[in-house]
């Protein structure tokens, strides 16, 4: 089975899941996305879900953990365009992705990570010219 | 043929007006339904119990011989349940035909020496009435029910409408109780507006919801988790203070989440975190009547 | 009850679990579920089907258009041969998982149908069934 491309956008990565996942398809995906991350030095991922018409705990736990990876290798995750009723769904499901942080849209997506890229650079400099 | 049948059908005529006359003295409605449309429908209904005694019997009501009969009544009782008559009304309609239906029976049986029949004829002639009362009293609530379902499908959809204040910020305002059916679509409307006006933040406010109980935090914290999950901020507005009360009384945990005493600070908020501010660029100018009258004095 | 249409979907393999998902969304699309009602009934198919074969070791998913009183909906039945549940009450909780999952499955799914219920026996297997109404 073919996998998901994972795309480079300068400092971020963008993935849009549209298949129908299954299990090799996810591992498939956590294994590209941690060797893409330490390979450009990304410092975010983007997953656009948009056209995503379930999400199941298996899906959930996939992008959970995706995050999780990609923050210790220090890159924020964010996950966006979730339907309404995907989202409606996961939350009786009894699964709120606490650490996963979301947006609308891809454009705001992109914004939250830029922005939160900037203030961490800023603290950065804060700390030196301080020092 | 049996004894009721043959009396109905030779006194159809004198029975329908006695039928007419105690209507008019108890619950004719002259305002809902015109005298002869009345007298109308009651020689169809006559007609169709002359028909059903003869060929079903008087008590049997279900027979097919009474097709006509339960159908026309159920029709009647409907379109009276839609035309605003009192379910008093509608089974009196039926109830009064008892009276000329005796009157009717008494004059057949002067003559006759048979007690016994007499009585028959009574009983089964009771009997048919009060069938025939059953069967409009049932059409009648089956039909008000309807009304009373499509009314909530109705309120449902009218009671949720959600607002935009401005580019990206929606409010929803919670007007009455919050129940299971209702936050569903509550809940999915707001969603969808969310994504369809590409709103980052939404505004709640349950200013007109009377109490908030734990289902009803419950169905906020879902729709609030729901939206989060879809890159959404929630922000609750109108928290009345008996509702602040009641939540910390019930133990409800909203720390989570962001709520706000006032719409117009919930909203102030919205515009702060979305990078905006609203600005004071001059005094307040007058406007409408006022600003005419100020014009023709100088 | 009466069943109108009956189909049967193997869960052998991980694209099993995708074919049953698609079955169970054209079903509920020709009964014209609304899309949060047919995202619902998806999802708990999509749980159980996993269930049946990460824990059951493959099984079969009957799905069923039935009627009653009038109202109509759909039933699925999850069956797979597997070690069974010893303890039901507890696999309903949030939270316990004996494989891979987040804990979510049977509890989870339990929330997103109107009618649902589970008979276990240790060694022989399990038989999930949900009804969501229309």
């Amino acid at each position: 089975m073919d996998r998901i491309p994972v795309l480079r956008m300068g400092s971020l990565l963008l993935i849009t899941i549209q298949v129908d996942m299954h299990d090799k398809l996810a591992l498939q995906l956590q294994d590209d996305v941690t060797h893409r991350i330490t390979e450009y030095g990304s410092t975010g991922v983007l997953i656009d879900i948009s056209s995503l018409e379930i999400v199941d705990s298996f899906i959930g736990r996939m992008l959970a953990n995706v995050a999780a990876m990609s923050r210790v290798l220090g890159a924020e995750t964010v996950v966006v365009g979730m339907q309404p009723a995907v989202a409606i769904t996961l939350v009786e499901l009894g699964m709120s992705l606490p650490g996963v942080r979301t947006a609308l849209s891809v454009e705001a997506g992109m914004e939250l990570l830029l922005t939160a890229a900037a203030e961490t650079a800023y603290g950065f400099d804060d700390e030196r010219s301080q020092a | 043929m049996n004894d009721l049948a043959e009396i109905i059908s030779r006194n159809a005529d004198s029975i329908r007006k006695q039928w007419m006359a105690e209507m008019s003295g108890s619950v004719q409605r002259t305002d809902l339904m015109s005298k002869t449309e009345l007298d109308e429908q009651c020689r169809a209904i006559l007609e169709s119990i002359i028909e059903g005694v003869k060929t079903s019997g008087p008590t049997n009501v279900s027979g097919p011989g009474w097709d006509t009969a339960r159908q026309l009544l159920q029709e009647i009782s409907a379109s009276r349940a839609r035309q605003g008559f009192s379910p008093t009304e509608v089974a009196t309609f039926v109830l009064s035909l008892k009276q000329a239906l005796f009157s009717a029976i008494r004059t057949a049986h002067t003559t006759a020496k048979n007690q016994d029949q007499l009585f028959d004829t009574v009983w089964a002639a009771t009997e048919l009435v009060d069938r025939l009362a059953l069967i409009t009293t049932e059409a009648f609530t089956a039909t008000r029910e309807e009304l009373i379902v499509r009314q909530q499908q109705e309120l449902l959809e009218l009671s949720t409408p959600v607002v935009k204040l401005w580019d990206g910020i929606l409010a929803l305002p919670i007007i009455g109780t919050l129940d299971s059916s209702r936050t569903q679509v509550v809940m999915e409307n707001l969603l969808q507006t969310v994504v369809a006006t590409n709103s980052k933040y939404a505004i709640i406010d349950i200013t007109g919801v009377p109490t908030v109980d734990t289902l009803v935090a419950q169905h906020l914290l879902k729709t609030i988790t729901a939206a989060r999950l879809m890159g959404a901020e929630c922000i609750i507005s109108g928290v009345r203070p008996q509702i602040a009360q009641t939540i910390v009384h019930l133990g409800i945990n909203l720390e989570d989440v962001i709520t706000k005493a006032k719409l117009s600070d919930a909203f102030a908020l919205a515009l702060q975190r979305s990078g905006r501010a609203v600005v004071r660029q001059g005094p307040e100018r007058a406007s409408g009547i006022s600003s005419l009258l100020v014009k023709k004095e100088e | 009850m009466n069943v109108l249409k009956r189909d049967e979907q193997p869960l052998k393999s991980s694209s099993d679990v995708v074919a049953a998902r698609q079955k169970v969304r054209q079903w509920s699309t020709e009964l014209r579920f609304s899309l949060v009602d047919q995202t619902k009934l998806i999802t708990a198919a999509s749980e159980l089907a996993r269930n049946a074969l990460d824990h059951g070791k493959g099984g079969a998913m009957t799905i069923e258009l039935i009627s009653n009183h009038g109202k109509s909906g759909l039933r699925l039945i999850f069956e797979d041969q597997g070690p069974g549940i010893p303890d039901i009450e507890q696999a309903l909780k949030d939270g316990f998982t004996t494989g891979s999952g987040m804990g979510l499955g049977l509890g989870g799914s339990k929330r997103l149908v109107n009618e649902f219920s589970i008979e276990s026996e240790v060694g022989k297997g399990t038989k999930v069934t949900i009804i969501r109404w229309k």
